[in-house]
């Protein structure tokens, strides 16, 4: 995308006495786009948020919504608005009066008025419940009055603190969909914070892992899941198996690595990785590895036991130990083909792709 | 009440039986040690009081037959109606003028105090530590012919002799009171403002409004309970309050209260007082729900 971001953040630190809650963190997020900063508690990534939305202001460092920059604009005139955790819906109002809270300021006529409290209202799919008060509202409910308070408002940027973290599983996915859509459908820059790496993979266009006040990496879901920068992104965004190696041979950005088990391994060097000594990380998600049946066979494969079986309904984790390996390796398996079945001690052969080991920083 | 006829959800542990089952009778076990002793201190007075301004005063017994006459003179004696009229006036304007000065206080603790919070409701609750009296007298050393004020005005040089403005008259009524109420104000307002969520100030500022809309529109209507309590609490005992209208209202600080204690003492005349009484308690009961239903109004309008 060659136009200018809709957000940039550069160098922005943000400090709380002598601890540093965000630690010269720069960012572009562009328009249109569906950013998450994904993260632990404590990483920062709410802090970096309330600063976007003027709530805070950096301790160094500036931020620039489309092109403007923000120092000293308080957050009652940024382009910005903000779905908060707690959702915050006034309880002296109704759901109408509520979602007209911001349009009040604006003196629009009437009926323009009505006609945009309507609007909203139908964009989160609360239509006719404008009378109902802030007091009698399900948590999913306060949570669409929230977004249909910001949205119409017509942010060049929405704000969203964790909120899908209050409300239950099913409710969740069903929101994750629901917000997806609507951020398409109304073209505005979405910024999300959440704890939850499903959540960040399933809604966002590029997701901002966090740890610490640093992002440690900025990349499209898939690209973060499968390519992680290093251990703790690894680790953070699902199951991965670390296998120690040696570093034997680079060419550029390729690189070879000798383990145990998987052998000599060809790869790609990970960003911002500078190599110490010869020890690299070999990672592989579980469900990359697949369990081979009877007289299957395949180009790569491992040979070993099942020491562990871990159900979890549709898929198992099992734990298989390979000769001559450190650790044990972790396998998901769906259960179509009877993984629940296979019994602890039994012998096992596993497949893999070799694209699927991937080198990264500890 | 039978406990047979018990037929609700609450599922009784082994433990809790009889009489105690349910959360509701536990409640009112608890609070009827406390309600018996109001009954019988507060409600049986007032049933006498009551009873005796139906009654006649016949020199030094008392007639028992049922009669009006005593509220007749009570609404209509110009003297009574003035008095009653000026009590209110002035228990009003206290509780008006006290809870507009204690609100910024209230609303500095609680959105600024920080961690010195309970040292400065702690602080505030210094001056109640003497006697009402003594408070008083002190405000006669301020507001006195010679007094502190006085003194201070002559000594800048903006008044060439002393000013008896200040003292004996209805204002010094009205300082002292709102004085000895402040504490009484500022902490139902303070509890109500610690309720309020900060993150709906923050949404308000999200949504576009300033310092002074915000508080307008979200702080100020979330906070009317508060309001409601701190004028009632001031209003009520205020209007009643005789001593600080003797002691710095000289002959324009004379309180309905004033006029009550002369039927029950010189006057001799028990039903009228009473009378006098209950007419007062009926009056504020109808200004005190105006003025609340009034404030509700008022609030609601803001949005």
């Amino acid at each position: 995308m060659p136009d200018r971001p809709m957000i940039e953040i550069a160098s922005v630190t943000k400090t709380y006495g002598r601890f540093n809650a965000l630690d010269d963190a720069s960012l572009a997020i562009r328009p249109g786009e569906f950013f998450s900063l994904l993260g632990p508690s404590g990483c920062g990534k709410t802090t970096l948020l309330r600063m976007i939305g003027g709530f805070d202001t950096p301790t160094r460092g500036t931020i620039a919504i489309d092109g403007q920059p923000m120092l000293g604009i308080p957050a009652n005139r940024r382009p910005t608005n903000m779905v908060f955790q707690s959702y915050a819906i006034f309880p002296h109002l109704d759901v109408e009066q509520n979602v007209a809270y911001g349009l009040k300021r604006l003196k629009l006529d009437r009926a323009e008025e009505r006609r945009r409290v309507e609007e909203a209202l139908a964009q989160v799919s609360l239509k006719g419940l404008g009378r109902r008060g802030a007091t009698e509202l399900s948590g999913g409910q306060r949570q669409r009055v929230a977004l249909a308070r910001a949205l119409v408002m017509r942010p060049k940027v929405l704000l969203l603190d964790e909120p899908l973290s209050a409300l239950d599983k099913k409710l969740r996915e069903q929101m994750q969909v629901e917000l997806r859509s609507l951020q398409k459908a109304v073209g505005i820059t979405f910024v999300l914070v959440t704890h939850d790496q499903y959540e960040a993979l399933a809604m966002s266009d590029r997701i901002a892992v966090m740890f610490d006040g640093k992002i440690a990496q900025v990349a499209a879901p898939k690209d973060i899941y499968q390519r992680p920068v290093n251990r703790q992104v690894a680790d953070f965004l699902g199951g991965m198996n670390f296998i120690h190696g040696n570093l034997v041979g680079e060419n550029g950005t390729a690189i070879e690595v000798e383990t145990k088990g998987f052998g000599r391994v060809a790869t790609q060097r990970p960003a911002h990785w500078a190599v110490k000594g010869g020890a690299v990380t070999i990672g592989i998600r579980p469900e990359r590895l697949r369990v081979l049946w009877d007289q299957e066979t395949a180009r790569h494969e491992l040979a070993g036991t099942v020491v562990d079986r871990h159900y979890f309904g549709e898929i198992t984790h099992l734990v298989i130990e390979i000769p001559g390996m450190d650790k044990p390796l972790s396998v998901t398996e769906t259960n179509d083909f009877g993984a629940d079945d296979i019994p602890v001690g039994a012998p096992i052969r596993i497949a893999y792709e070799p694209d699927a080991l991937v080198a990264m920083a500890d | 009440m039978t406990i047979a006829t018990e037929g609700q959800g609450w599922v009784a542990t082994p433990a809790r039986r009889g009489f105690f089952r349910t959360e509701q009778r536990q409640g009112l076990a608890l609070m009827s040690p406390t309600f018996l002793f109001a009954l019988v201190m507060l409600a049986a007075p007032i049933m006498v009081v009551i009873a005796h301004s139906f009654w006649t005063q016949n020199y030094l017994t008392i007639d028992r037959s049922f009669t009006l006459e005593n509220y007749r003179i009570a609404l209509t004696e110009p003297i009574y109606r003035d008095l009653l009229m000026r009590s209110l006036a002035l228990s009003m304007s206290v509780a008006f003028l006290t809870v507009i000065l204690a609100y910024p206080v209230a609303y500095y603790i609680s959105f600024h105090g920080g961690r010195y919070k309970s040292l400065i409701l702690f602080l505030i609750t210094i001056p109640a530590w003497t006697s009402y009296l003594l408070r008083v007298m002190s405000w006669k050393v301020i507001l006195g012919y010679k007094g502190v004020l006085n003194t201070a005005l002559l000594g800048t040089g903006i008044i060439d002799e002393p000013s008896t403005a200040f003292l004996y008259n209805t204002n010094a009524v009205l300082i002292t009171l709102t004085h000895a109420w402040a504490v009484f104000a500022i902490l139902p307002i303070y509890v109500s403002l610690e309720k309020v969520d900060r993150t709906l100030v923050e949404a308000a500022t999200d949504l576009g409004d300033g310092p002074i809309r915000r508080f307008l529109r979200v702080t100020l209507p979330l906070t009317i309970p508060g309001i409601v309590a701190a004028l009632i609490i001031v209003m009520i005992p205020t209007v009643g309050d005789y001593v600080t209208p003797r002691l710095v209202g000289g002959k324009d600080g004379v309180m309905i209260a004033s006029a009550i204690e002369v039927q029950f003492k010189k006057g001799a005349n028990w039903p009228l007082g009473a009378a006098l009484s209950v007419t007062t308690m009926i009056v504020i009961t109808i200004v005190a729900i105006s003025s609340v239903g009034l404030l509700r109004w008022a609030a609601g309008r803001i949005r």
